[in-house]
């Protein structure tokens, strides 16, 4: 008896379902392209039309506007890649700062609505509620209306000891530079190098032995006994330059824009309301039973929040805090409504100067797809730290 | 062996009331003396602020569009006059003022589709086709040109109007493309997974305002030599984009949760790649994610006031534009805010109410 063989196939019958794939994909590349080559060759065309120069060659030339504040000097004269690299540094400065209080903000308010108070608990779901619902840029308008509009001119302004409040910012004293200072840097540095030696050894201990020593207390002590060692071997050095009120202004110590407080805590307060829900939703993700089990075996609240449900809490947490981290980021790009000079509103001036639009927002992208990478990438790798190890 | 009788053990006494309001009370403010040290604390804090902030905002505020009463009442009281004063330009901004009717009607019609559209029983296929006839209404109210209406170009739109529009319009023109984008995402075919990721992640890198400044100042050197698209349109298409890139992700989210034995289950039966998709997965995919999707909505609604950065009188854009004219009322400029921030929270505030209704709803259905 013969065997059948079944038909023989050719792979290239418009039946197969690799062969469709292919002129799928084929299609779609084609389409993409085309519609690329036309809005390319619009754009050239139009350039050529309109007399547009373009290029990235006009970051060498001399910038001709001046930056309000920056963490170095510049001035007009400068390049446009250095005042390109000055928007860069105050948009970093914003967000991590940003990022930092808003975590600490959003943390506390999200945990308290777990507090056996209901009035702590009242007050932290209607913060979360009134600061969500309402845009960011409202928000920065708001603060940026209040610390511009409603605070003393800076003639008058509020003292609170060295500090000074006006519509001229914040005024703050800041320490002077002297050698004293590098040793009091030292004996941070050589404490926290010791809190490190010393954890590992308590939780060595721990293991081997069962006798629990302080993980918290005891390191921050050794850093901070440290350091006031190093102060006092540079020889106790005091010389702080406070901000002292002149004539038109207050003048010496450090200080911060109306622009960059009004953006900080803008952002600050309305992300904070996002983690909160963010963080909310992680410690509810824990089981009742877990924190019931931890009380059973005598553990306080304390304990309880920090040892049993933080680290569960933590692995639910984390992807959606990296967005909010990210979407903080982002919206530092609306310091150009307030006129704090960000990468954004630097761009704008840059454009508008240059009429080099393509490049200019070419920039911005890059600028924010690269900080979106990299802190996404930092949150993978916490993420992978904190995730749980299965085999 | 002896009958011992019967004797009764004493009963126990009644549990504690822990439902009434007393008990409540002392429970979960007076529990410990933890609770009871921060509800004085916050109690004593909420005594001194609450009535301030309400003799402020109520008692000695001005109503009347009066600004001697308001100048007089600065520091003491708010001035709710600047809003009265203002109402009609905040609302509808730049509206030619006798035809602000027209804006309206279109905005209450346009309100009443949006809540109709989030009513169960009217999810069926002409639910498309309404929405489709009531934006070509809007349109021809709000534009005019046609039935004796006159022309208002679309520079003049603004205010809340305009806000809803763009946010009901982007979410509704992001749609279709969110759901290929993310199917794409989920494709086998390679060169499509690319391009649909690349899309996602390129959009979701970049803030709204650099792609609203695209739409704006980059947008014209793309298109053809002598076509220009109104601004409006521009913003839209900007919108649109950045919107289906975020949706796309929610709805991804969605097809991720279907099991893959349902899907292998449905190729066994015979279905082909679309009707897999079409009469297994998206059907049970959207309905799950109905909850982020008007999450999507939410932020989209809160981000239009980034159009009025690039000079457009949004809600946002028409308050700094009315108030920013008039030295006179420029000082009680702070009222205005709370006012559209008030408007902002109403809306954001009740849909986050109903996208946790459907969530529960859709847990209820699956017998969580």
């Amino acid at each position: 008896m013969a065997t059948r063989s079944p038909p023989s196939k050719s792979p290239w019958s418009w039946r197969s379902r690799a062969f469709r794939g292919l002129v799928y994909q084929l299609v779609a590349f084609a389409v993409i392209a085309l519609v690329i080559w036309f809005l390319a060759s619009n754009t050239l065309h139009n350039m050529r039309v309109r007399g547009i120069q373009s290029g990235f060659d006009f970051l060498s030339q001399s910038a001709g506007f001046s930056i309000g504040e920056s963490l170095f000097a510049f001035d007009s004269a400068e390049s446009y890649w250095r005042a390109f690299l000055v928007g860069i540094v105050n948009t970093l400065r914003v967000a991590v700062a940003g990022i930092f209080l808003a975590t600490v903000l959003g943390t506390l308010v999200g945990v308290g609505r777990f507090s056996r108070n209901a009035l702590v608990r009242g007050l932290c779901a209607a913060y979360v509620e009134c600061f969500r619902n309402v845009p960011v840029l409202l928000h920065l308008l708001m603060w940026y209306l209040v610390l511009t509009e409603m605070l003393p001119s800076i003639q008058d302004a509020w003292k609170f000891g060295p500090f000074f409040l006006s519509k001229g910012g914040v005024n703050f004293p800041v320490p002077i530079w002297q050698a004293g200072q590098a040793w009091a840097a030292g004996g941070v540095v050589a404490g926290v190098v010791l809190a490190w030696l010393y954890r590992r050894w308590a939780l060595k201990r721990f293991e081997a032995t069962g006798i629990a020593a302080s993980m918290f207390w005891a390191p921050v002590a050794i850093v901070i006994a440290a350091g006031l060692l190093g102060w006092l071997a540079g020889g106790a050095p005091t010389l702080v330059d406070s901000p002292v009120k002149g004539e038109f202004a207050v003048e010496n110590g450090g200080a911060l824009t109306p622009e960059f407080l009004a953006l900080l805590i803008g952002l600050t307060t309305y992300t904070a309301s996002f983690i909160a829900e963010v963080v909310r939703s992680g410690i509810a993700s824990v089981p009742a039973g877990q924190s019931e089990a931890a009380a059973a075996l005598g553990l306080d609240r304390g304990l309880d929040i920090r040892l049993v449900m933080m680290p569960q809490a933590l692995r639910v947490v984390i992807p959606p805090m990296t967005n909010q981290y990210l979407n903080l980021t982002k919206n530092s790009s609306l310091a150009v409504a307030i006129g704090y000079p960000d990468v954004v509103s630097i761009a704008n001036t840059a454009m508008n100067q240059t009429g080099r639009a393509v490049e200019c927002i070419a920039i911005v992208m890059a600028v924010y797809l690269t900080l979106s990478l990299l802190t996404s990438a930092f949150m993978n790798w916490y993420n992978a730290r904190v995730a749980i190890k299965e085999r | 062996m002896s009958a011992t009788s019967f004797q009764p053990i004493a009963a126990r006494p009644a549990p504690t009331d822990s439902r009434s309001l007393p008990a409540w009370l002392r429970r979960n403010l007076f529990g410990d003396w933890k609770t009871a040290g921060s509800t004085i604390v916050l109690g004593a804090l909420l005594l001194w602020f609450v009535p301030q902030f309400l003799n402020w905002s109520l008692l000695q505020a001005v109503w009347a569009p009066d600004l001697k009463a308001c100048r007089a009442a600065e520091g003491v009281g708010a001035c709710w006059g600047v809003v009265a004063e203002k109402f009609r330009l905040i609302i509808f901004g730049r509206y030619p003022f006798g035809e602000q009717w027209r804006p309206l009607v279109a905005t209450a019609l346009m309100l009443a589709m949006l809540v109709a559209s989030c009513t169960r029983p009217l999810w069926k296929p002409w639910l498309a086709v309404l929405w489709v006839v009531v934006l070509a209404v809007f349109f021809v109210l709000m534009y005019g040109n046609t039935l004796g209406l006159t022309k208002v170009e679309t520079d003049r739109w603004g205010g809340l109007p305009l806000t809803i529009l763009l946010a009901t319009l982007s979410i509704l023109m992001a749609f279709p493309i969110a759901l290929a984008v993310a199917l794409g995402r989920r494709s086998d075919l390679p060169a499509i997974r690319v391009f649909c990721t690349l899309y996602v992640e390129l959009i979701r890198g970049v803030p709204l305002i650099s792609v609203l400044f695209m739409a704006s100042f980059m947008f014209p050197l793309f298109m053809p030599q002598g076509l220009t698209i109104d601004v409006l349109i521009r913003v839209l298409v900007g919108m649109t984009l950045f919107a289906a890139a975020y949706l796309a992700e929610v709805i991804r989210g969605g097809l991720q949760a279907i099991p893959k034995g349902q899907i292998e289950a449905a190729a066994t039966l015979g279905l082909s790649y679309w009707q897999i998709q079409r009469k297994i997965v998206l059907p049970q995919a959207l309905a799950m994610v109905v909850p982020s999707i008007v999450n999507s909505f939410i932020s989209i609604f809160k981000d239009t006031s980034l159009v009025s950065i690039v000079s457009l009188y949004d809600l946002t854009g028409a308050l700094d534009m009315a108030i920013n004219a008039d030295a006179n009322w420029k000082p009680f400029k702070l009222q205005g805010y709370l006012f559209i921030a008030l408007i902002y929270f109403i809306f954001c505030f009740s849909m986050s109410r109903y996208s946790q209704w459907v969530e529960k709803q859709v847990n209820k259905s699956k017998g969580r």
